[in-house]
């Protein structure tokens, strides 16, 4: 496993919590998870199929967590019962975080012109993008004093990327659909962010045609010349799911080294 | 070669969870080993990240055995 290092503290002492997404040790979310156990946060995690179950039950288990919900975001009847199970459990939320989303494999290669199908479009859409209006909906039920809910997204939703095509699309929808949440659930005391990590050795992106080339262009043309590290999308999401990210929602936060301001990179030394 | 092979056993043994005596080089991963897709593309990260290598996507499309996979990394390590 990784060698992160994060942060103690109570920040999240008493706070309960749904994570969704995290497929393994590599995980953005599982980072995000460790970051917020050492700060105190109860969550529970979700997860689709047997495969994933098994992957990440060991790792759950290790921060001394146990409770692991079967949810299909697709299945209506699927996620009407997690959160049932969810609300016997906990009562009350404190915070989400959405680490969801899905593109066909041939559809994340070439040209999205020719490569997005309507079935394609419609599966990417429905698991990247309403699955967070669902969740969002069904999470600040159970959120009556306030809370707030992480989305992750990327830059392919701004800029044009090699490859990642029909999932910039829903990206970009997804950033559209944290701004509506944030609106509609503001008066409610529910914050809802999204966090545009820089490319990061994850399963998700290894099915992304041609996928070791954005992890070295992100490191070579990033201001800091580094690779987005776990730590600080982690601590990102810390400070949004905590007290000391009050007064801010509606946000694409972009935790990248940089990268998303560059322009033209600068000429190669020598 | 021989150090590349039992680097590939141990990390094969490690993640798919089987005997080390199945792990032979003509040993395909999904069919005699149980591996699934997702494990596949773990084995090929981890395989990178022993072997400080990249493996491009053409090439993990094409390694199906521990051998394909021990010929590879022979090449560039």
């Amino acid at each position: 496993m990784a060698d992160w290092n994060f942060p103690k503290g109570e920040l999240m002492a008493g706070k309960k919590g749904l994570v969704m997404g995290v497929a393994n040790q590599n995980s953005i979310a599982w980072g995000i998870a460790q970051q917020l156990a050492a700060q105190g946060a109860e969550m529970a995690f979700t997860y689709q199929g047997e495969a994933l179950e098994r992957r990440v039950r060991p790792l759950i288990e290790s921060i001394g967590m146990d409770t692991m919900i079967s949810a299909d975001v697709t299945n209506d009847d699927e996620m009407d019962a997690a959160f049932a199970t969810l609300k016997d459990k906990y009562g009350k939320l404190d915070f989400v975080v959405h680490a969801i989303a899905f593109a066909g494999k041939d559809e994340l290669k070439g040209s999205m012109v020719h490569n997005t199908t309507r079935e394609g479009f419609a599966r990417a859409m429905d698991i990247s993008v309403f699955s967070f209006i669902d969740v969002c909906r069904r999470a600040s039920d159970m959120m009556e004093e306030g809370g707030s809910i992480v989305n992750l997204t990327y830059l392919g939703s701004e800029r044009v990327i090699p490859s990642y095509n029909v999932m910039g699309v829903a990206k970009a929808g997804l950033e559209a659909a944290t701004r509506y949440a944030a609106r509609d659930l503001g008066k409610q005391g529910v914050r809802v962010n999204a966090i545009s990590a820089g490319p990061m050795r994850t399963l998700a992106l290894m099915g992304i045609k041609g996928s070791k080339g954005l992890m070295s262009a992100g490191k070579e043309m990033s201001l800091l010349g580094e690779d987005t590290k776990m730590e600080g999308v982690a601590g990102s999401a810390l400070y949004l799911l905590s007290p000391i990210g009050q007064s801010i929602t509606g946000e694409v936060l972009h935790v990248d080294a940089g990268f998303h301001v560059v322009g033209v990179p600068e000429p190669s030394e020598g | 070669m021989a150090d590349v092979i039992e680097r590939v056993k141990k990390i094969v043994v490690e993640r798919l969870e089987v005997e080390a005596d199945k792990v032979v080089e003509a040993a395909t991963f999904q069919e005699d080993l149980g591996a699934d897709s997702l494990d596949l593309v773990e084995l090929v990260m981890a395989f990178e990240e022993e072997f400080a290598i990249e493996i491009p996507d053409e090439v993990q499309e094409q390694i199906n055995s521990v051998g394909d996979a021990v010929k590879f990394i022979t090449e560039r390590v």
